[in-house]
């Protein structure tokens, strides 16, 4: 039997830039294959190639052992190929019923197409085990389900082949094990999956071959069983790299910051954060758990100042801020808070301005950076310089635009511009989103060094593995509010997943 | 440092370019109602530099377009599309000339000073107030600024028909002030050394143009004020975070911005009109857009733009001058042709070019690197 996929030596290039360079790859009908490497190893334009968003500049495809030329979305799915993306394509106010049938409607009336839809939409769920019911409206749906939705979309239009590009980003842990149970059904009944990702996890837990990517190409074909976590990080990142972070316990001493019954609520007068209040020690790193969007990002633009708050009091050293009283980013940053924001493209940097303007963005008005007119052009460069240097980011050249440097040397000039400051506290949201293992690593360290400095660290992030790795206390959060707290060393996946999930302990 | 000149050459390429199909397509317009594009050429240029009256004409437009031109670069930097130079010139010369009036007899050192400050203030506050209820309440610039346009206009007809006019005459006009409020002209300044050259409207407000531009340069890339307005231009979000001021910022861009609109007043009241009249701005404000763009914005580009606009002024009026069958609306034709390729159109070529400088570079310098 052919293979469900053969790709051969499909460059493809953007600009001066190669996302793919000769690259192959050949799936094998009713397998689950996995696709991993680092943000911009060329995974996702592979797939979009594939899927028939770009055209290779050079290279075949064969599906099912016919080569075929795939020029759009609608190609790819005639020959069979279904996507289903990071960001869910779903319209909210319609129904499941309504979104699967999109673009492919029978018949002159809706109805007619709808009715004709139920019955295949049915059984094609009792068939994968993928139950959904068909009349709820997309918005009422939680995350788990809407992926449910995706994945029946692409098998309503017939597709034996199904690629997953990193879906689990927005799942629980609980959620994204339901995921895998229904990729493993769908494979047992002849499907082939592709999984993209960069968790090694995933690849380990469920794909039967892997194939690593990294600068473009691909550098490895290897079957899962026959290899582990630290040769696929190997292969990812081209050294040897350490998967575990290394800490000692934690020292807390005196309280930094102390909110209390805090209430945030967004421009809609939508309730973001519900009555929160916790407090963090210099020489603790507290985590904040949960699934993206269950008001993290809100809670963190508040204590940075960039965000009002409607209720409470958030208390930093002896300044106590009420809500009503005026305050901004600025007045934080004077008082000691370091902030990494959670986007560093959207919040943390401007991308148009070059590295050593982005070095002293929010810390501008300093008198060290300015003479009485002027910026001390000089010294920015120097100090820019230097930093970047300690901080290692490369290339190490203070004039080069932000844009130009990869997404981890991106994020370490954001972390080397709030720690470089030395701040009491600093408050950090997903460290390490897009960002390669090798300044993960360093992002890391460089956070505990923070807390065996005495400082107190506020980590926010949706990768329960860092949370995890890092953290001396959790604080798990839905919905805005808080579910629970766990110190570090009785934490594990299985309790913050069920708090994650909303899912409240029994009172012991 | 090789980005930098990389950046420099694709730039200085690109508006090259786009300039030569511009004339070129010009030239086939000329030919085709039957002149001759290469007299057509010559004319404009002899009509530009070919004499000193040509050249004092030429340059004294330059100056109004270096205003203008300026007066959108700064707000644009802030990300603000300020259509209404045209109001704030306006604006800013009533300011001038109302200083004029009332001083006229001080001593010129008092007076000129003043009037700067007055264009600046007059003109300021007119791009303030879109400045500020884009701020404040969301009205969009663009829309605003337009309003203002018109609303400085009406404002201009009623002061000139009704309050400021001179007595006993029918045209809206004041009276002409006094020669201590009168710039000197070039003419003038080259005749105290001994140098007799045609009268024309060219005035020392050329060197405040130029004075203005230094200052603009400076203030956008070199002061902590600029960084933060350019923040604000560039990434919101990242200016909240930063901790700036994001409205303050739209109102001193666009109080800026109004305040170098208005400097037009300078030379177009005190250093020609010596009276205040109506539309004397005409244009200046609205080719400023097109000054700016074709300049990428920046103080020196925009003086060279201004200076091409100047020559299209100049030597266009020539051109219709000589011949039968070209006349204003032609050269018109070929002002928008410029600005159509060099600004509207201005990435037409860009992916081809930066393909070409890239490979002139590529062989000489390592690629940086890519995510």
């Amino acid at each position: 039997m052919s293979p469900a996929i053969e790709l051969r030596n499909i460059s493809k290039q953007f600009g001066p830039v190669q996302a793919n360079r000769n690259v192959s790859l050949k799936v094998e009908s009713g397998t689950i294959h996995g696709i991993i490497g680092e943000n911009g190893a060329g995974k996702s334009t592979l797939m979009s190639i594939l899927y028939g968003f770009y055209q290779a500049d050079s290279g075949t495809i064969q599906v099912q052992g016919q080569e075929l030329k795939i020029n759009s979305a609608n190609d790819a799915i005639a020959s069979g190929i279904g996507m289903v993306h990071q960001h869910f394509m779903l319209v909210d106010t319609f129904t499941v019923l309504e979104n699967v049938v999109l673009g492919v409607e029978s018949g002159w009336t809706l109805k007619a197409s709808l009715d004709d839809a139920r019955e295949t939409l049915i059984q094609l769920e009792k068939e994968y085990h993928l139950e959904v019911d068909v009349d709820a409206l997309i918005q009422d749906l939680p995350v788990g389900l809407l992926q449910r939705v995706e994945i029946l979309k692409a098998l309503y239009r017939k597709a034996d082949i199904l690629i997953l590009d990193e879906p689990t980003g927005v799942l629980t842990p609980q959620e994204a094990d339901d995921l895998f149970r229904i990729l493993e059904e769908l494979s047992k009944q002849g499907k082939t999956v592709i999984l993209i990702t960069h968790k090694l996890r995933e690849i380990m837990a469920i794909t039967s071959h892997v194939s690593v990517m990294r600068n473009g190409e691909m550098v490895a074909h290897l079957k899962t069983s026959e290899t582990n976590r630290e040769e696929l990080a190997e292969l990812m990142v081209g050294r040897k790299v350490l998967l575990r972070v290394d800490k000692t316990s934690s020292s807390p001493k005196h309280e930094i910051l102390r909110i209390e019954h805090l209430n945030v609520k967004d421009q809609n007068e939508v309730s973001r954060v519900k009555d929160l209040s916790f407090s963090v020690h210099g020489g603790e790193i507290l985590g904040i758990a949960g699934v993206s969007g269950n008001g993290q990002t809100e809670l963190l633009e508040t204590l940075t100042g960039i965000r009002s708050f409607q209720g409470g009091s958030i208390q930093f050293g002896a300044q106590k801020i009420q809500s009503g009283d005026k305050f901004d980013a600025s007045l934080m940053r004077d008082l000691g808070v370091g902030h990494v924001p959670e986007d560093r493209q959207r919040m943390g940097l401007v991308t148009s301005f070059v590295a050593k303007e982005n070095a002293i963005l929010g810390y501008h008005r300093d008198k060290a950076y300015n003479s009485t007119f002027e910026m001390d052009e000089t010294f920015m460069l120097e100090d820019c310089s230097s930093k970047m240097k300690d901080y290692d980011v490369r290339p190490a050249n203070p004039e080069l635009q932000s844009s130009l440097f990869s997404g981890g040397n991106q994020q370490k000039l954001v972390v080397m511009r709030e720690m470089s400051r030395n701040p009491e506290l600093l408050i950090v949201g997903q460290p390490t989103r897009g960002v390669d293992i090798g300044a993960i690593e360093f992002i890391h360290r460089r956070i505990i060094a923070m807390r065996d400095a005495g400082k107190a660290v506020l980590l926010v992030s949706v990768e329960l593995d860092e949370i995890l790795s890092l953290s001396d206390r959790i604080l798990v959060m839905f919905s805005g509010e808080m579910m629970g707290e766990i110190s570090a060393d009785e934490a594990d996946e299985r309790r913050i997943g069920l708090l994650m999930a909303g899912i409240r302990e029994k009172a012991a | 440092m090789n980005e930098k000149t990389e950046n420099l050459l694709l730039v200085t390429l690109i508006t090259t370019v786009n300039l030569l199909l511009a004339f070129i397509i010009s030239g086939f317009v000329i030919w085709s109602v039957g002149e001759d594009p290469w007299f057509a050429l010559k004319t404009m240029l002899y009509g530009a530099f070919g004499y000193d009256e040509g050249i004092g004409y030429t340059l004294y437009y330059t100056t109004n377009f270096i205003f203008t031109g300026l007066a959108f670069a700064i707000a644009f930097h802030c990300r603000l599309f300020n259509i209404g130079a045209e109001g704030q010139a306006y604006i800013g010369g009533l300011g001038v000339g109302l200083i004029c009036l009332w001083l006229e007899d001080l001593p010129f050192a008092v007076i000129l000073p003043t009037a700067i400050a007055a264009s600046a203030l007059f003109g300021a506050v007119w791009g303030a107030i879109p400045g500020y209820l884009q701020a404040k309440r969301g009205s969009h610039v663009v829309i605003t600024t337009i309003m203002f346009n018109f609303i400085a206009s009406v404002l201009m007809v009623y002061l000139l028909v009704n309050i400021l006019i001179k007595p006993g005459q029918m045209s809206p006009e004041t009276r002409e002030f006094g020669e201590n409020g009168w710039l000197p002209q070039m003419h003038e300044l080259f005749g105290w050394i001994g140098i007799q050259i045609t009268p024309t409207p060219l005035n020392l407000s050329l060197f405040w143009a130029f004075i203005s531009a230094f200052f603009v340069w400076r203030y956008i890339w070199h002061t902590r004020w600029g960084f933060e307005m350019r923040t604000v231009g560039a990434n919101e979000s990242a200016a909240i975070y930063a901790g700036i001021n994001v409205d303050r910022n739209i109102i001193i861009a666009m109080s800026l911005a109004g305040a170098l609109a208005g400097f037009v007043g300078i030379n177009e009241i005190m250093g020609f009109n010596h009276r205040i009249l109506l539309n004397f701005q005409f244009g200046y404000g609205f080719t400023g857009i097109a000054v700016s763009l074709i300049g990428r914005n920046h103080p020196f580009g925009i003086l060279l733009a201004s200076l091409l606009f100047g020559i299209l002024y100049q030597g266009g009026a020539e051109l219709a001058f000589e011949t039968q069958t070209i006349d204003r609306h032609m050269v018109v034709l070929i002002q928008g042709l410029v600005i159509l390729f060099a600004g509207a159109l201005e990435n037409l070529f860009r992916p081809q070019l930066q393909a070409l400088v890239h490979s002139i570079f590529k062989s000489s310098s390592p690629v940086t690197a890519h995510g």
